[in-house]
């Protein structure tokens, strides 16, 4: 029963993930709207674009460590 | 000719997942099993000098990079040689992220980064060789890198600018009433940066191995069609191997943000 309970919540914080998801879409989204608005400053801000990118992906990681962690460990 | 091999090369595919279609069909996955740490000579016992995969392939990456390093810049042409002009991207691409990032005066911490940054992307791409072991994938590998970037940043600040340092967490620009809470979320987020730091080096290069080895334990279900995994692992490889190198442009792009905090306390 312990067992099916954590599959459970593997699958909820999979959920997680895909949440994650939009926020790493909505970071490439909105620089892509600024990029083509003003194409010469785009160059210089790809280092932001990743920056923002792995910060807003780091919480979908930590989600999907706490699933693997339901699958495997517990 | 190309469309032909190409055809001829699928109808080959296509016989031999017929003929060597597994008998016990069915789904056996074991996407972690890949992780596991074995010593290099037998036994279970693991102490802190038994030599085990993981030591080895981490010792692979730094003769890849001192191979690549010391060809690359041994006899130097004006017309560069493949190693030489590889050796010199990658000096320069980090040379003028620390320049950019951190600043001018940082170039003191050039050999560290540029060190991080070559460990972390040989050590990424030499996992995506089949059959290899990924030592980034490994969180104790990770943390240490981590680690050894946030005691460099916090020694570098106090020596720099001593008590000064620690007005990085004093928000000068908020209401004072604001300042204690504040100085308090600001004290968290720098104890879990260490943290998030080697988790998304280690969780997207673990979660990357963890699907390839998915998608591969689909064919055994298959019977037949047990080719037709071997598109979605090619296109999941190939941004791997876009993830390997992202990953690794993130973690050092990361410390030099960290570091320029230590070098240049705004707040």
């Amino acid at each position: 029963m312990e067992g099916d309970l954590a599959y459970i919540g593997a699958g909820l914080a999979g959920m997680g993930t895909g949440i994650a998801a939009l926020g790493v879409g909505n970071v490439a989204a909105n620089f892509l709207a600024g990029a083509l608005r003003n194409p010469s400053a785009a160059a210089s801000q790809t280092a932001t674009l990743f920056i923002g990118i792995a910060f807003a992906e780091a919480l979908g990681i930590f989600s999907f460590l706490v699933a693997l962690l339901l699958m495997f460990a517990v | 000719m190309g469309k032909l091999f190409f055809y001829v090369a699928l109808a080959l595919v296509l016989v031999s997942g017929l003929v060597f279609a597994p008998e016990h069909a069915g789904l056996a996955i074991h996407p972690m099993d890949q992780f596991t740490v074995k010593p290099l000579f037998g036994g279970d016992h693991i102490a802190w000098y038994t030599p085990t995969n993981v030591t080895l392939w981490m010792l692979f990456a730094v003769v890849a990079i001192i191979g690549l390093l010391v060809l690359g810049s041994s006899n130097r042409g004006i017309v560069p040689s493949r190693a030489q002009s590889v050796a010199e991207l990658a000096y320069g691409f980090i040379y003028k992220m620390v320049e950019d990032v951190t600043g001018k005066d940082a170039v003191k911490f050039f050999p560290y980064i540029m060190t991080l940054f070559m460990f972390i992307v040989t050590a990424n791409f030499l996992g995506l060789i089949p059959m290899s072991f990924t030592t980034t994938s490994h969180f104790a590998v990770t943390a240490i890198l981590a680690m050894l970037v946030f005691v460099t940043v916090t020694i570098t600040g106090f020596v720099l600018h001593g008590a000064k340092f620690l007005g990085l967490f004093w928000v000068s620009s908020a209401p004072l009433a604001l300042r204690p809470i504040l100085a308090i979320i600001e004290l968290i987020s720098y104890f879990v940066r260490p943290v998030s730091h080697c988790i998304r080096l280690a969780g997207n290069v673990m979660a990357g191995h963890a699907v390839l080895k998915v998608f591969a334990g689909f064919a055994g279900a298959l019977g037949a069609g047990a080719f037709l995994p071997i598109f979605a692992i090619t296109a999941v490889y190939a941004l791997e191997v876009l993830v390997a190198f992202i990953q690794a442009y993130v973690f050092t792009i990361l410390t030099c943000v960290y570091l320029k905090d230590a070098l240049h306390p705004s707040h």
